[in-house]
């Protein structure tokens, strides 16, 4: 514990500068990660605890897409569509069998997959770290804004992170496609009744939430020591976040997000054994104050 | 449904008949390593069974009880190596405190719905898990609790002895299955399966929804801290792997393989995937792989526990 230390850092601009972009990047592709978490459970009913074998699976499509082709881009765009394909695999042959089943058999499936993602990976790339690597593009001296040192990669994780979530609300809240979503979400059975494939609906919403928890471990795949396991602490967190912003809401994912990366970075400063703690405090007081999250309907 | 008369006096007779044969079973058939299977049976028949209080009695599917297993298996560990009281007093002690921890995780958690339910136990396991690894003086961290928990004798019960803890922990198993059985037996039982059947129901007539979910949750975790407790004391150790979250799910997969309907399903669902465990881990490194395949054929293949298929069959046979 040392809260003298949090003040200090909050009195200089330097410390705060870069503990916000660092709080900022956690954030946004936590944001990411929960956003398809979210937008799952809101439109489909189930949580996707296979979420965080997603990411790790969207880091490691990247780690090789970027051996073969040295393309950060192509690693990225491998990493997205390779689990949204994943993520469509799983929904049609197994995650569908159980919607109507009870969520000890959602659970279980659940927990199958997180098994063999984690085997799977260990055969295939091998039981120890990978490291991607900082693309070159990037190797380029960090900027200092107000005194703190801000890595332009960071920046760029920034900017592509927000570009994503404006396109996730343009798609949702502007277009036929995501009119059709929200009505699914609605009311599945009148949606059926008039004449769309909900099931078609939900195979496609669940792709599209695995791809961003794909795109997310792709993303941050230069920065982070990709290994199998490594999407379970991001589950747990990505949870978090949606309990804090209120389950199924894409805006309260974004805040939820944002909160729990700053949460961590400046927490890493003045309670840095604490940090997870934290995380949990902070949920447990949004429950007991407003059970739905701050932009959630009901529970 | 009613609960019938004389279904303790049944109970009690089954229960000292199993006993019976648990004790004479190392006489009959001498094998360490069916000693050593019963031992680690009473553990995660325990740790089973008392999730069923949640999952199949109270329809809490909890994602987290292992976190009370690994803290039991700390809690008396520790209490044993520091304070250097008799074992009962440590159990006890241990028993308290996982209470109390429960009381304030079940606190949070139990006002939330089914799926909802099931993430922030898991949740809270893994806050558990990360405190354990992390408080390195206390609990050794990602080691393991170091140094062997002592067990001295107690009323001439050696514990560091197989032969003893062998009795010691099938005397564990049945007491503690008879105590479940008759709560879920008792009117409690009854208040947990009308709200697991219909919540809005037990509300209305008056049934105090939170306090009975707290209830059960707090006495789950604490039947489950007493298989943990056991398997600290068979390996002589507390480690992280206790409470991590892959203990709740195979806990989960125990329930469900033994099935939910039925009370000793959860005993058969342990004793079935311990077998299979051994036999998976002799045949191939990638456990993982394995039994998330198993896991797979069962739940999508049968659907439901093999004692709940028994209990189907047994009931259509009488019907006809």
């Amino acid at each position: 514990m040392n809260p003298g230390e949090l003040l200090s850092c909050l009195g200089s601009s330097s410390c705060v500068v870069t503990q916000l972009a660092s709080g900022l990047i956690i954030g946004l592709l936590l944001f990411l990660v929960a956003a398809g978490l979210t937008l799952i459970f809101g439109v489909l009913g189930v949580i996707n605890f296979t979420h965080g074998a997603f990411y790790m699976m969207g880091a490691y499509f990247a780690y090789t897409a970027y051996g073969l082709s040295d393309s950060y881009a192509v690693a990225v765009l491998a990493g997205g569509i390779g689990v949204a394909l994943l993520g469509l695999v799983f929904e049609r042959f197994f995650m569908r069998r159980v919607y109507g089943s009870n969520v000890l058999m959602q659970l279980l499936v659940c927990y199958a997959f997180i098994l063999i993602f984690d085997d799977l990976v260990k055969i295939v790339w091998g039981p120890e770290y990978k490291s991607m690597g900082m693309p070159d593009m990037f190797r380029v001296p960090p900027l200092f804004l107000g005194g703190g040192v801000v890595p332009v990669f960071y920046l760029f994780l920034i900017l592509v992170s927000l570009a994503i979530g404006a396109a996730l609300w343009f798609v949702i809240a502007r277009t036929r496609a995501g009119k059709v979503v929200r009505a699914a979400a609605a009311n599945p059975t009148m949606l059926s009744a008039l004449g769309t494939n909900t099931g078609l609906v939900y195979a496609g919403v669940f792709a599209l939430g695995a791809g961003l928890a794909g795109l997310a471990g792709a993303l941050a795949a230069p920065v982070r020591s990709v290994s199998s396991g490594m999407g379970f602490s991001i589950l747990i967190e990505s949870f978090i976040v949606t309990v804090i912003g209120g389950m199924g809401s894409i805006v309260g994912a974004l805040v939820g997000a944002l909160l729990i990366g700053l949460v961590r970075t400046f927490g890493s400063i003045g309670f840095p054994l604490f940090t997870d703690g934290l995380m949990f405090l902070f949920m447990t007081i949004i429950l007991i104050v407003k059970p739905s999250g701050l932009f959630g309907k009901d529970v | 449904m009613t609960v019938r008369a004389g279904g303790f006096r049944r109970d009690a007779l089954i229960a000292v008949a199993a006993l019976v044969v648990l004790l004479a079973l190392p006489y009959l058939w001498q094998s360490s390593a069916m000693v050593d299977f019963v031992i680690r049976l009473s553990a995660y028949a325990l740790l089973a069974t008392s999730l069923n209080l949640l999952v199949g009695y109270a329809g809490m599917t909890s994602f987290g009880h292992g976190m009370f297993f690994g803290l039991g298996a700390y809690a008396l560990g520790l209490s044993m190596q520091r304070l250097s009281i008799p074992l009962p007093l440590a159990m006890l002690l241990s028993l308290v405190f996982v209470g109390l921890v429960a009381v304030v995780i079940g606190a949070i958690s139990v006002r939330l719905k089914e799926i909802y339910f099931a993430f922030i136990t898991l949740a809270f396991q893994m806050l558990i898990y990360s405190v354990i690894i992390a408080w390195v003086p206390l609990t050794g961290g990602d080691q393991g609790l170091q140094g062997g928990i002592p067990r001295p004798p107690f009323l001439g019960i050696r514990l560091d002895q197989t032969s003893h803890l062998y009795v010691f922990s099938a005397v564990m198993l049945v007491t503690a299955l008879l105590l479940m059985r008759v709560i879920a037996q008792s009117p409690f039982g009854y208040s947990l399966r009308l709200i697991r059947d219909n919540v809005d129901r037990a509300s209305f007539i008056g049934v105090d929804v939170f306090r009975i979910r707290l209830t059960v949750f707090v006495l789950a975790a604490m039947f489950g801290s007493l298989g943990g407790m056991i398997l600290a004391l068979f390996v002589s150790g507390a480690y992280p792997e206790f409470a991590n979250w892959t203990q709740s799910g195979e806990a989960i997969f125990m329930v469900m393989l033994g099935g939910t309907t039925t009370f000793l399903g959860p005993t058969l669902g342990a004793a079935i995937l311990l077998s299979l465990n051994d036999v998976v881990t002799r045949f191939t490194e990638h456990h993982g792989l394995a039994m998330g395949i198993l896991i797979l054929v069962v739940v999508l293949g049968l659907r439901k526990g093999v004692t709940d298929v028994l209990a189907q069959w047994w009931q259509e046979r009488k019907v006809s």
